[in-house]
């Protein structure tokens, strides 16, 4: 018998399994699967901030051609709203036409289904909504009043004395800042086509978790679970946005009431209002530390909005509850309820506007100490978690930090700032530190031998363009021992079970565990069976809950260091980054291609969080200012440089599979790298982003200091 | 959308015809704004004139030695034409400066001055807008103005114009022709615009129904020194939020010719004339040339937010002509 060496699954690099079918249009989104009979949805949203719909005029707008019907919440079928599901209670505005009132603008207040989209837009856009106006309040910033602490378990975490501590310490640092309003506007705007068929309601959607979703519109339309089918195959990016929004209810409403499959598609605008949105922080770090660096008092306080109908927590404070010991250690969040949406979860909710302020408070800390800054981090680095105590499944952030400094040539910088220049460029490096927790959630898979030696796995997961079908095929090979060849992943479809949302960092480590243990269940039987496969193959299934449950309780993060050199035009505000290096520990890493992809993607989304992005209110109308790509500016190519991303060694000994997740780490700590190379270049602190060119001008006007 | 009908003219004379039979009919150029502002109900024409298969695609010598550029001649080839880039460098790197690849070859030089501004009350139609809907109110005003004009503005108007191909076209006395059912005008650059007034709907002085047919510019042998600066709020593909196209002649340390024109400070490209009177006989340095800016500067009316757009302007115009000042030198 000969042997051959046997493929590598994971742990090589592999190209997307549906790779082909993308980049030749063959792979079909969303909005672009063909339907017989097909009529179109277009939503009219509110154009005032707070109020009451008085007058809907859709007697003009029913004569129009092609138009089918409006939907509005004077004639609306009812909803069930009043319900927790996976991800906790539903956001307030899919409760589509359930009542008069318009909390914020941009709320939907009617839908109007036509024959063809043009026909709907042009009804929509012609339909005469008449209002009961009332003041609106959407102005946030620091010091306002109307903040709360909210009933969340989280909200808070203390030890110890921390105004003693701060007292006692001979360094300090108190300093605010704040981060503004975002927005995820993935590339694939949201879209739904809804239809019955042999009594069965089936969605196809883009969303991050077809379960989340069909066990949400059963809910909301009061149908048994088993009646409700979604799939989204093919997810042109979700990044938090993608749960069941206004769109996927007007489509089931307008099919329910019509009879026939309706599609709903937003325009960008759209997308801006009611797929939910990052809300801008004002935070306070508050530092207390030794001469040596060694950290006596930790305080983050941060303050997000909320719409005026459901607590959010943006949780940037959590940061620090990971990150660093103190012996007085405080973070807290408060809210502020605004007449605007409800914000959501976004790339690295809490952690990314929160490490933005803690690390720069930390490379504050380090300026006055006359210390380095990876110094400081690495004299803070704490044993077990700050404040649970718990130990570490895997912490190596020193690791990354040495690995980076290496790379990045951080050895013999001088920390003076504003020393150097190229031609009209000051130059300027800055580091900062990451994390974000390693979850998992249970999740059920089931693998099939098939008659023809291949494998087949069914799991309700999601590919939101990451590379999750990819990398669940190379977890399935090497837990089967066959070529990837052999397995075929299907994912995206609520009829495959319960599954994880492709959300919080958790889905390839959660799906990986099932599919890992219902390959093995497989691999089980086979071993008993005679080697004859039946026509129908056999299938393993199994759920991870039990598994999850016998986990031990430990501190479970992704770590990793950020490095940025800037270059400043302080004549004109101009910054542009001239190179960047992420390296992370992050566990086992499945796909070095993909997963290479997604860290670069969330460090070039930091990059773009630091001097770019943010959305504008109008304190007249409460809408936001230009809601569109031309208006929310993200960075461009020629705004992103060479942009290195690498991961060390970093084995979770009592992990199943050791995965930690990626999703959301790269964006983390990014922001910061590269305002601390900013006041490396140019001597001055800038605490609110994005570092625009006005503030850097004005700076520059006023003077360093503050 | 509303619907609308499409016709390609393949003659000036037709294409004209057209406009003037029809009151919402619209010239489409490479339509690169047209079509976004129809998406957004900004614009709502009934029937779009194709214009771009005119024979107005060619850039040619004047006898005067200066050159004729067709109003539809592609952003790209305007941008990579050797004369252009030889005799107004300015203007192949303004043009250059705006934009993305895909647009430039599709956007025209007529359509290019006519677009609208980019003030994000003008293209939500939800909102009041004196320039999209006369009477409404200017919201910009008094809300979002960050990029709003700190010169010639009025209280019915704070938009600045998006161009930056306009910006060297004004440094550089560039003439507009036209063509109308009544016959053909010319208008200079400085006149084309109207100035904001309480009629900020109002944009140029071109008769209803007119055609671009050209843009000329006239010999400048400045130009051949010259540079387009523009500073955005990202490195690429956006619009200014400053911007000067600058030319320069220095002989022994004195200015002996200067062009100097302004973007995103004003409803149209902003010549700055004081500060060329300025300089015009002055020794060349840094302290002329900031006290030239300042001087054009002097009539400026800032905002709240806008205030950052004087030193801005100060500072590349100080930069932009000190290099040229340095080339000259070398």
């Amino acid at each position: 018998m000969t042997t051959t060496a046997k493929p590598r699954t994971v742990g090589a690099a592999r190209t997307r399994v549906e790779g082909r079918e993308k980049v030749t249009g063959a792979a079909r989104y969303a909005s672009e699967q063909p339907f017989e009979e097909l009529a179109h949805g277009w939503l009219v949203l509110s154009t005032v901030a707070r109020g009451r719909v008085r007058a809907v005029g859709e007697e003009a707008v029913r004569t129009l051609p092609g138009v089918l019907t409006v939907l509005h919440s004077g004639n609306a079928p009812r909803l069930t709203t009043d319900f927790v599901s996976l991800l906790g209670p539903p956001d307030p505005v899919v409760a589509l036409f359930q009542h008069d009132r318009v909390p914020h603008l941009g709320w939907p207040v009617a839908l109007v289904v036509a024959e063809t989209p043009e026909q709907a837009r042009e009804a929509a856009e012609a339909l005469v909504v008449e209002y009961d106006e009332e003041p609106h309040d959407v102005a946030f910033r620091a010091g306002r009043p109307g903040t709360y602490t909210p009933e969340d378990g989280s909200a808070v975490a203390a030890k110890g004395d921390l105004e003693a501590e701060l007292a006692s310490s001979s360094v300090l640092v108190d300093a605010s800042y704040t981060t503004p309003e975002q927005h995820h506007s993935a590339m694939e705007p949201h879209a739904a086509t809804a239809r019955w068929a042999e009594g069965r309601l089936e969605v196809l959607d883009t969303n991050q978790g077809t379960g989340w979703v069909a066990g949400d519109l059963a809910q909301l339309f009061s149908l048994d679970a088993s009646s409700v089918r979604v799939r989204s195959e093919h997810i042109g990016g979700a990044f938090g946005s993608k749960g069941v929004r206004p769109h996927q209810v007007g489509a089931v409403m307008a099919a329910t009431v019509l009879h026939r499959p309706v599609r709903l598609a937003l325009t960008r605008r759209q997308v801006f209002a009611v797929t939910g949105y990052r809300s801008p922080t004002a935070q306070r770090v508050r530092l207390g530390a030794d001469p040596d660096g060694r950290l006596r008092a930790f305080g983050h306080e941060a303050l997000n909005l909320t719409s005026t109908l459901r607590p959010f927590v943006e949780t940037s404070a959590v940061f620090g509850r990971v990150m660093y010991d103190a012996r007085a250690h405080h973070t807290a969040h408060r809210l502020v309820g605004l007449d605007m949406p409800t914000p959501t979860w976004m790339r690295a909710p809490g952690e990314a506007p929160g490490s933005f302020a803690v690390e720069s408070a930390l490379d504050e800390l380090a300026e006055r100490l006359d210390m380095d800054p990876i110094a400081l981090r690495a004299r803070n680095e704490p044993e077990t978690g700050p404040l649970s105590g718990l130990p570490f499944s895997s912490r190596n952030l020193l690791g990354c930090f040495e690995e980076g400094a290496r790379r990045f040539g951080w050895a013999g910088r001088d920390p003076r700032p504003r020393l150097r220049r190229e031609g009209r460029w000051l130059l300027g490096t800055g580091t900062a530190a990451a994390t974000y927790p390693s979850g998992a959630a249970p999740s059920t898979a089931s693998v099939t031998a098939e008659p023809d030696g291949g494998f087949t796995v069914r799991i309700s997961a999601a590919d939101v363009g990451t590379g999750a079908r990819t990398a669940l095929t190379l977890v399935a090979a090497e837990a089967l021992d066959v070529d990837p060849e052999r397995v075929t992943v299907r994912i995206g479809d609520s009829d495959f079970g319960q599954a994880w949302v492709a959300g919080g960092s958790m889905g390839t480590r959660s799906w990986s565990l099932a599919v890992v243990s219902a390959a093995e269940e497989l691999r089980g039987r086979l071993a008993l069976s005679d080697g004859d496969i039946p026509p129908e193959g056999i299938t393993a299934r199994t759920d991870t809950a039990g598994l999850l449950a016998e986990l031990a309780k430990k501190e479970r993060h992704s770590f990793g260091a950020q490095f940025a050199e800037v270059a400043v035009d302080v004549t004109t505000g101009e910054v542009r980054v001239r190179r960047m290096l992420g390296v992370f520990a992050a566990g086992r890493i499945i796909n070095p291609l993909t997963a290479r992809s997604q860290l670069v993607g969330g460090m070039i989304w930091g990059l773009s969080m630091a001097l770019h992005e943010e959305a504008v209110r109008d304190a007249a109308s409460g809408g936001q200012v230009g809601a569109d790509f031309a208006g929310y500016h993200i960075a461009a190519n020629a705004d992103v440089p060479v942009i290195e991303a690498d991961w060390i060694d970093d084995p979770v000994p009592d992990d199943p599979v050791g995965v930690k997740g990626i999703g959301e780490i790269g964006i983390v700590g990014a922001a910061a790298a590269i305002s601390n190379a900013v006041w490396h270049a140019t001597g001055v602190r800038h605490r609110d982003l994005p570092l625009r060119p006005d503030r850097i001008l004005q700076a520059e006007e006023t003077g360093p200091g503050a | 959308m509303k619907e609308f009908s499409y016709q390609r003219a393949t003659d000036v004379e037709g294409a004209v015809a057209l406009l003037d039979a029809d009151p919402d009919a619209r010239y489409l150029g490479g339509g690169t704004n047209l079509v976004d502002l129809m998406k957004t109900g900004v614009e709502r024409p009934g029937r779009l004139v194709d214009v771009r298969e005119l024979p107005l695609d060619r850039i040619e010598p004047t006898a005067e030695g200066g050159l004729r550029i067709g109003a539809t001649v592609t952003n790209s080839d305007l941008a990579a034409h050797p004369e252009v880039r030889s005799r107004y460098p300015a203007l192949a790197e303004a043009v250059l400066a705006g934009a993305s690849g895909q647009l430039r070859n599709m956007a025209t030089v007529g359509g290019n001055l006519l677009q609208r501004t980019r003030c994000p009350y003008f293209t939500d139609t939800s909102l009041p807008c004196n320039k999209r809907t006369p009477g409404s109110g200017c919201s910009a005003a008094t809300g979002e103005h960050r990029n709003g004009a700190v010169l010639g503005a009025s209280a019915h108007c704070v938009a600045v114009h998006p161009s930056d191909m306009g910006v060297a076209l004004a440094a550089f006395d560039a003439v507009v022709s036209f063509e109308t059912a009544e016959g053909s005008g010319e208008l200079p650059l400085a006149d084309f615009y109207l100035p904001v007034g309480d009629t900020p709907h109002r944009e140029t002085a071109l008769p209803q129904g007119a055609l671009i047919t050209a843009v000329t510019l006239p010999p400048a042998p400045v130009a051949a020194r010259s540079r387009y600066r523009k500073v955005r709020e990202r490195a690429s593909y956006a619009f200014a939020i400053g911007s000067a196209a600058g030319a320069l002649d220095v002989a022994d340390g004195t200015v002996r010719d200067v062009r100097l024109a302004f973007g995103a400070v004003a409803s149209h490209p902003w010549r700055a004339r004081a500060a060329e009177r300025m300089l015009l006989g002055q020794p060349a340095g840094e302290a002329a040339f900031a006290a030239a800016a300042d001087a054009e500067l002097a009539a400026a009316q800032v905002l709240e937010q806008n205030a950052y757009k004087l030193p801005l302007l100060r500072n590349l115009v100080v930069s932009l002509l000190t290099e040229l000042a340095e080339e000259a030198a070398r």
